[in-house]
């Protein structure tokens, strides 16, 4: 069940893309997020200042992290397909920068109510990172929306120039606003401030465990599902080119 | 006729297609009918939106001019790229054996002197209406010149790569802003010394929108012949 | 085989052609005929089998075809806002051609003088595809592509074509011209395909045999 089916001419099959690999890795995913909700929200010991806000972190970081890891993958992706016309690192570069932005997504959501009760925003712009990952955010949405314009090479290829674009920029970005509130009289303010204590790191790196399989579950998934797609197009490439020569063969015979 | 050597051919054909951008532009006189315009009812509007209100305008300046420059960019990236797409001239200039790179250097570089006259006049609209007073006049044309350089060569590019999509001027801005974003901050933070409202090191900032610059052009440079050639 | 985004436009074509030929494609629409010269042009990379033009292997280097070549598709690569003359010289300069050649190339086509600074939005249908074809003849190509030449053109004009084409097959370059009138190109070709379903279903030899390509 792991191997990719291909669709016979004429036949229409329901396929899914789970297999023993992913129903094992979900369960884990799943034990590993009880378990992580456990231990974030009763196990943690508070924070002195910020209390239960700061449980965000469990969700925040692992979800910072995951985005990055996302986008470095779309954007190796990016230039494997541009260099070596990659299939395979084509539709990762896709599935990754779908999951991405979801992550990215959370990332941002948790980093914004965290603020909240701690300093009374929604918004912290002193926060580098964080203005980073906004700025990430849209250059991915702009990504996928490039990608969702068509199914051709031609499509990869304007993705992958994007991806290329934003791998390049996103430093720079991250450069320039740090630079930003270095100079001016924002006020910094720290995700982690260092002291951290045993439990609240164990948890936290637990967290990014779990979060990382979970990804790497969701890829899976979404990198088959392209696939099946990827399969399909040749499908219908081979359905096509049959068709083509099929109106050869009419017209010889029409003509003679 | 011709001298031998690519490296003054390509740079003779990016300046062939700077001029026939320029040229075209200066026919059709949308840049002068419609883009500054725009650009100028954009101040007009802030002014509006800000409520007159001096204090505010005079700290808001350098932001809202660089604002204004971004939304002009998009415009004439826009222009640019739609120069192309009519009637198959993207595929003569394939056939024309110009290299890719030349077609990028010559588009950035008449984006660019358009976007510098609009700058120009843009100038002259904040001295007008925010009553802006430039302290540090060498510090203001160097971020012009530069910040504009940097801006041309995105939008090149990504004119290129949104060139054959169907829904191009709404993925345009899409994919230019947040490319722009260190460009707004720089160039707002430069003007803000120039016009000496904030204490802030402009020539520093300047250096960050020279390494965006370069860094951008190099890339669009490379990746123009991918886009033109397969998409 | 040839892709346009993902239709299969060429089907598997077994072609061989000289110089000093003029061939003629014909056969219905979307048979794959302009993207048969697409590709001869360099414009279309094939997907598979082999294609060598002009003794250049397409699947190694498709950019070094086209300058030999000219192509004269359904569009016309023209500025609008540019005058004839513009278009023509930014045309001429940039594919290394002596612009020189220009005004005696418009003269050549028919266009009159007066229209020489005349923008090409000004200009009809007809008139514009003499300056575009006035565009391919200023670049003295060994390969001549055309796709419907004699198309928006009047009687004058299709001569004028049929005239361009001969004296281009006696100067020594390869003509392979699509086109829907028969009984003007005819006479005018030394070989006729039929181009059907992406793929080449008749080649006859005007004046010997003819065979069916299945």
């Amino acid at each position: 069940m792991t191997e990719t089916p291909t669709v016979a001419q004429g036949e229409t099959r329901t396929v899914g893309t789970a297999s023993r690999t992913t129903w094992w890795l979900g369960l884990v995913v799943l034990v590993g997020t009880v378990a992580l909700v456990l231990l974030a929200f009763f196990v943690a010991p508070e924070d002195d200042e910020q209390r239960d806000a700061v449980r965000m972190i469990f969700i925040h970081v692992p979800a910072a992290f995951l985005t990055y890891v996302a986008f470095v993958t779309t954007a190796i992706g990016s230039i494997m397909w541009l260099w070596k016309r990659s299939v395979w690192w084509d539709i990762t570069a896709y599935a990754a920068a779908e999951i991405g932005v979801i992550f990215c997504a959370l990332t941002l959501f948790t980093g914004s109510i965290w603020g909240r009760p701690t300093w009374n925003t929604y918004w912290d712009w002193g926060d580098v990172r964080l203005v980073t990952t906004l700025i990430l955010f849209l250059l991915m949405v702009g990504y996928l929306s490039v990608r969702s314009m068509g199914d051709d090479e031609a499509t990869s290829t304007r993705a992958a120039v994007v991806g290329l674009i934003a791998m390049i920029n996103l430093p720079i970005v991250n450069r320039s606003v740090e630079w930003w509130f270095d100079r001016t009289l924002h006020q910094k303010s720290s995700l982690t401030d260092g002291n951290l204590e045993d439990m609240t790191l164990f948890t936290m790196v637990f967290g990014l465990v779990v979060f990382g399989l979970f990804f790497g579950w969701a890829m899976i998934h979404r990198f088959r599902v392209g696939w099946l797609e990827r399969e399909l197009r040749v499908g219908d490439l081979d359905d096509a080119l049959a068709a083509r020569r099929a109106e050869a063969i009419d017209h010889q015979e029409s003509s003679t | 006729m011709w001298s031998s050597e690519p490296e003054v051919a390509m740079w003779r054909d990016a300046r062939l297609v700077a001029l026939k951008d320029l040229q075209i532009e200066w026919r059709s006189r949308t840049t002068f009918s419609q883009v500054v315009p725009f650009a100028g009812l954009v101040l007009v509007l802030f002014g509006f939106a800000l409520d007159a209100n001096r204090p505010v305008l005079e700290r808001a300046t350098s932001g809202l001019f660089w604002v204004t420059v971004l939304f002009v960019s998009n415009l004439a990236v826009q222009r640019s790229t739609s120069i192309e797409t009519t009637d198959g001239a993207r595929r003569a200039l394939l056939l024309a054996g110009i290299e890719p790179a030349s077609v990028y250097v010559g588009k950035a570089v008449a984006v660019a002197v358009q976007l510098l006259l609009v700058e120009m006049l843009l100038v002259g609209g904040v001295i007008v209406l925010y009553g802006a007073e430039i302290q540090d006049w060498p510090l203001l044309i160097a971020t012009c010149v530069v910040a504009t350089a940097g801006i041309a060569g995105a939008g090149t590019l990504l004119g290129a790569l949104v060139a054959g999509v169907r829904a191009r001027e709404t993925v345009l801005p899409v994919l230019l802003l947040p490319v722009l974003a260190p460009v707004l901050i720089g160039a707002t933070r430069a003007f803000d010394d120039a016009l000496g409202s904030v204490a802030v090191d402009g020539w520093a900032w300047l250096g960050l929108l020279a390494g965006f610059g370069a860094i951008n052009v190099v890339l669009g440079a490379l990746a123009y012949g991918v886009l033109l050639e397969e998409t | 085989m040839a892709l346009l985004g993902q239709f299969p436009a060429l089907a598997g074509v077994d072609l061989e052609i000289g110089p000093r030929e003029v061939v003629l494609l014909q056969g219905p629409n979307g048979a794959g005929k302009s993207s048969l010269l697409r590709l001869c042009a360099g414009l279309l990379r094939p997907e598979s089998g082999d294609a060598t033009i002009l003794g250049i292997d397409l699947a190694v280097n498709r950019a070094a075809v086209r300058r030999s070549v000219g192509l004269l598709g359904h569009d016309t690569a023209l500025y609008d806002d540019l005058s004839v003359i513009e278009n023509l010289r930014f045309w001429a300069e940039v594919s290394r051609v002596d612009p020189n050649a220009v005004l005696p190339a418009l003269a050549r086509l028919g266009v009159q003088s007066r229209l020489n600074d005349v923008a090409v939005r000004h200009l009809s249908a007809g008139q514009r595809r003499r300056v575009a074809l006035a565009a391919v003849v200023v670049r003295r190509p060994q390969l001549w592509l055309l796709d419907e030449p004699h198309a928006g053109l009047d009687q004058a004009g299709r001569d004028l074509i049929d005239q361009l084409i001969r004296d281009a097959a006696k100067a020594g370059a390869t003509v392979i011209l699509a086109s829907h009138e028969l009984d003007r190109t005819v006479d005018l070709a030394t070989r006729h395909l039929t181009v059907a379903g992406g793929t080449i279903t008749r080649d006859v030899v005007v004046g010997a045999g003819g065979s069916d390509v299945a």
